[in-house]
């Protein structure tokens, strides 16, 4: 039986869900749709939401990725990109496309966003939240889509899947002009064991620090290293709310889809497209944005670091093979699914 | 026309629509059972596809709830049916709406034509039962199922506990022996017959409608009492996972199906169209037939199985965060870990190295950085020697390190002057093997030459934290092996205690050591530790000074 602390914790996060799905409603109405062809989400039909920002160059591998496997709605919001991005996903068939002008930090991050729609449109579906620079591979996802995978989820009663995020990186300095035409062709160095993590007690869902940034960018302050562990797959429910970007979502019990009895649950991994040699031009923008708002802060160095184009890339450093070689690795899981 | 099926249908109507149809074009008729639960209007138009077609029958409907004897009712509906509909039949297939035969249905005719007498109905007694989830074998006879397993757990556990505890039990009718067996087989018409037309059915069906899954355990144990042959072995090939939930074949086991040279499997995703377009095509080049052989298959779900349940220990990850670490394997390999020798052997390190092989590092929780072997600055998996980097999660930077070099034995020196956080972890862990001479830490101190007034702070607080240390070997749940010797007891006698450690690093051998490392120079160190006391630090770690040998005699002792 639960203890009086644990009754407290969980009334408490039931009262944080409740907030958060209140003041993303509100911001409901900041969204102006673009195109809008939700119209034609058939029942059942597995969704995929994000926020982007200046991502033309990333949008078409992208979708690509996600409608091969077996994506049929992306469900988008644009903040104010200026490189065309919103013209190229308005173009999409499958692509329905919300604009707003607010600030993504005064959304918290974009969250309030994703989840007034996720409310709206994702309420029964497999919903797949992520970002542009993310894609999603699991175990089999070379020869079984998503379908497969979610029927088997809902088969064994899993609500949820969780992912690592990896953040891939080129052989030398990020700012060095990108090799071929796909992000994923250029970036296909990563960090394999170096990843820590801890448990939220109350939230249940688990922390995961390192890689490449946690190693060049946080060595002296692993505590504000950026987390990788991501809950991205949920049979949503119009309830469930997401707290900080998607590392975790309450009701919490979603939060563990993790095996705590010493088995292996499955999961992906969302190979990160972050270091492309825009990273530089978009941390100068970082930095100028953060400026005006709230003057210097604990990320600066981090934004400045990356600037000056690091290279993240060392002798341990693994090649990307297949989603084999994660599993191998442990990066990944099937966890049970044959 | 000697073989029919019978089809329990719930879903996915197109794909049973096609296997239904393959059988009855092969002049096998087929009963189908659907679900109560499939809306009318559904079922009718699925009904009305069959409208011209004979050989497809279909069986007053049931609502089916998993596990509850709902799923038998519907069954022996179906199998009445069809044994009414068409009474030349001499074997029954029971059948569901996911399942695809994998030979084509001629060639199981023919195989059932050789074995005209026999049931082939898995069927074992409940003491050789080993598949059942949540240990109920002999009770789901001899206990009341009143609760919903799937949707009143906590009852349906609750009420299972009260009857323990209360000693209630159901008396199991006579003529009745408990069999259990998988829910899908292929009986004779007589056998069936017998089981339907049996003069106590109503008693009997009255009991098993109390028995938990009564579908793995009602037909198999009445064969039992009707049938004259038995091969106890289904002849649909279904795999389970560690929670009882089918698994489900996917195209891309297409060659692992094709080789099974199985008559059917269960479950397929409706959606994997290579294998029905494959398996439902008749014209496909025939392959060299043999019995059924599922064993290559069973391997491979056992084994995702064993990975799903008991996971690979020692990692960390998203899929696996075992929340109760001790009293289980905490990493994945065997380590070493040497505390004080490279205080007391001049180039110890090198002569590991020698001896063990592997990685010998440095001090890996040295206050300045992780001294990983070589001098590396990083080491496998991408691991930073920075120390605020480990310190941040120490123990997780050691299974990471042992994670990242599986299959090369590492070893490391440990010793109070590092980071203690990690001692927990190794004093608990069954993977570690541990090598301490305590108070050896005090050789480099003494060879220093320091006064005794500058360093006198230091020894106390190295050996608080030693002692410390030390005391964890007695603590409940040790599991590593600790070889602990104090210093002076170490020196007496090194060489055998040294053989012993790397013996039972290597495995015994033959093989004596005969290079021995350089002991430090120890002429004097009586001397200092009596200097020590008097400043006021009480040596307690360093074990009976008097065993000590005279160096100041011997001079320098050769090990």
């Amino acid at each position: 039986m639960a203890g009086a602390a644990a009754l407290w914790a969980a009334y408490r996060l039931r009262w944080r869900r409740r907030y958060l799905l209140a003041r993303s409603f509100a911001r409901c109405t900041r969204l102006v749709p673009r195109s809008d062809r939700t119209g034609g989400i058939a029942a059942g039909a597995i969704l995929a939401f994000a926020v982007t920002r200046n991502e033309l160059a990333r949008l078409p591998g992208f979708l690509a990725h996600h409608r091969a496997l077996g994506v049929e709605h992306f469900l988008i919001v644009d903040n104010a990109s200026d490189d065309g991005g919103a013209a190229f996903l308005a173009d999409q068939s499958d692509v329905s496309l919300w604009t707003t002008a607010d600030t993504y930090r005064g959304a918290r991050f974009g969250v309030d966003w994703l989840t007034c729609l996720l409310a709206r449109y994702g309420h029964g579906h497999w919903c797949l939240t992520l970002d542009a620079d993310e894609r999603l591979v699991y175990a089999h996802h070379t020869c079984r889509d998503l379908r497969a995978l979610t029927d088997w989820l809902d088969l064994t009663g899993r609500p949820a899947m969780g992912a690592l995020m990896l953040d891939l990186y080129p052989r030398g300095s990020v700012n060095a002009p990108m090799q071929g035409a796909d992000p994923l062709d250029h970036l296909i160095w990563f960090d394999a064991g170096n990843y820590v993590m801890t448990r939220h007690p109350d939230r249940r869902d688990l922390r995961i620090q390192g890689g490449p940034r946690a190693r060049a960018f946080f060595a002296d302050t692993p505590r504000r290293a950026p987390t990788l562990s991501k809950v991205p797959l949920v049979r949503w429910n119009r309830r469930y709310a997401y707290i900080a970007s998607t590392h975790a979502l309450l009701p919490s019990r979603l939060n563990q889809a993790y095996a705590v009895d010493g088995g292996e649950a499955p999961t992906g991994v969302l190979l990160h497209s972050k270091f492309s040699p825009d990273i530089g031009d978009r941390s100068v923008e970082e930095l100028t944005r953060r400026q005006m708002r709230t003057g210097a802060d604990l990320y600066d160095d981090y934004y400045h670091a990356l600037r000056d184009g690091p290279t993240l890339w060392c002798r341990a450093s693994t090649r990307y093979e297949g989603w084999q070689q994660l599993e191998a690795l442990g990066l990944l899981s099937r966890g049970g699914w044959e | 026309m000697t073989l029919g099926f019978v089809m329990l249908v719930h879903t996915a109507f197109d794909r049973a629509e096609q296997v239904a149809r393959y059988f009855a074009s092969h002049g096998c008729p087929v009963a189908i059972h659907v679900d109560g639960k499939v809306p009318p209007r559904r079922f009718r138009a699925f009904r009305d596809r069959f409208r011209t077609e004979p050989r497809i029958v279909f069986a007053s409907r049931t609502r089916v709830e998993w596990g509850t004897w709902s799923i038998v009712q519907a069954t022996q509906a179906a199998s009445e049916r069809l044994v009414e509909g068409f009474p030349d039949l001499r074997h029954v297939f029971l059948a569901s709406g996911s399942c695809l035969p994998l030979r084509p249905v001629g060639e199981l005719v023919a195989y059932l034509d050789a074995n005209p007498e026999t049931d082939f109905i898995e069927s074992v007694t409940t003491d050789h039962v080993t598949w059942t989830i949540d240990g109920l074998e002999e009770e789901r006879f001899t206990l009341r199922f009143p609760f919903s397993w799937r949707r009143q757990r906590r009852m349906f556990n609750a009420c299972v506990k009260l009857q323990r505890r209360l000693g209630l039990t159901r008396r199991i009718p006579d003529g009745i022996v408990p069999h259990l067996g998988s829910q899908w087989w292929c009986l004779t018409r007589r056998t069936l017959h017998s089981i339907l037309n049996a003069p106590d059915r109503k008693a009997t069906d009255a009991y098993f409608a109390g028995v938990w899954i009564p579908d793995e355990s009602y037909f198999q144990s009445l064969a039992r009492r009707y049938s004259t042959t038995i091969e106890s072995r289904s002849l649909t090939l279904s795999k389970f996972d560690i929670h009882g939930k089918p698994h489900v074949f996917y195209d891309d086991h297409l060659p692992l199906l094709q080789r099974s040279d199985c008559f059917v499997a269960r479950k397929v995703w409706p959606r994997a169209d290579a294998l029905y377009r494959t398996f439902l095509d008749d014209n496909r080049p025939v392959a060299k037939r043999t019995e059924p052989n599922p064993g290559r298959i069973d391997r491979v779900f056992s084994k995702a199985n064993e990975r799903r349940a008991s996971g690979r220990a020692g990692l960390y990850s998203q899929a696996r965060f075992p929340l109760a670490p001790h009293g289980s394997v905490l990493t994945c390999a065997r380590y070493n870990v040497f505390c004080g020798l490279d205080d007391l052997y001049e180039e110890f390190d090198g002569w590991l190295d020698r001896h063990l092989g592997g990685s010998v590092h440095g001090h890996l929780y040295a206050p300045e950085r992780a001294e990983f072997a070589d001098g590396a600055r990083i080491a496998a998996g991408c691991l930073s020697d920075s120390a605020t980097l480990r310190d941040y999660r120490p123990t997780q930077f050691l299974t990471n390190l042992l994670w990242s070099t599986r299959g090369q034995r590492q070893s490391f020196f440990f010793g109070p002057r590092d980071n203690q956080e990690v001692a927990g972890l190794l004093v608990h862990d069954p993977n570690a093997t541990l090598v301490v001479v305590s108070g050896a830490w005090a050789v480099p101190m003494f060879l220093s030459g320091q006064p005794i007034e500058e360093i006198k702070v230091e020894v106390a607080r190295l050996q608080r934290i030693e002692l410390d240390f030390l005391r964890t070997f007695r603590n409940p749940g040790v599991a590593a092996r600790i070889h602990h010797w104090p210093l002076a007891d170490f020196v007496a006698q090194p060489v055998e205690k040294l053989q012993n450690v790397v013996d039972e690093i290597n495995g015994a051998g033959p093989r004596r050591l005969t290079d021995l490392p350089q002991m430090r120079d120890l002429r004097g160190f009586t001397d200092f530790l009596q200097r020590l006391r008097n400043g006021g630090v009480q040596p307690k770690v360093i074990g009976d000074v008097a065993l000590f040998p005279d160096f100041a005699d011997a001079g320098r002792k050769a090990p």
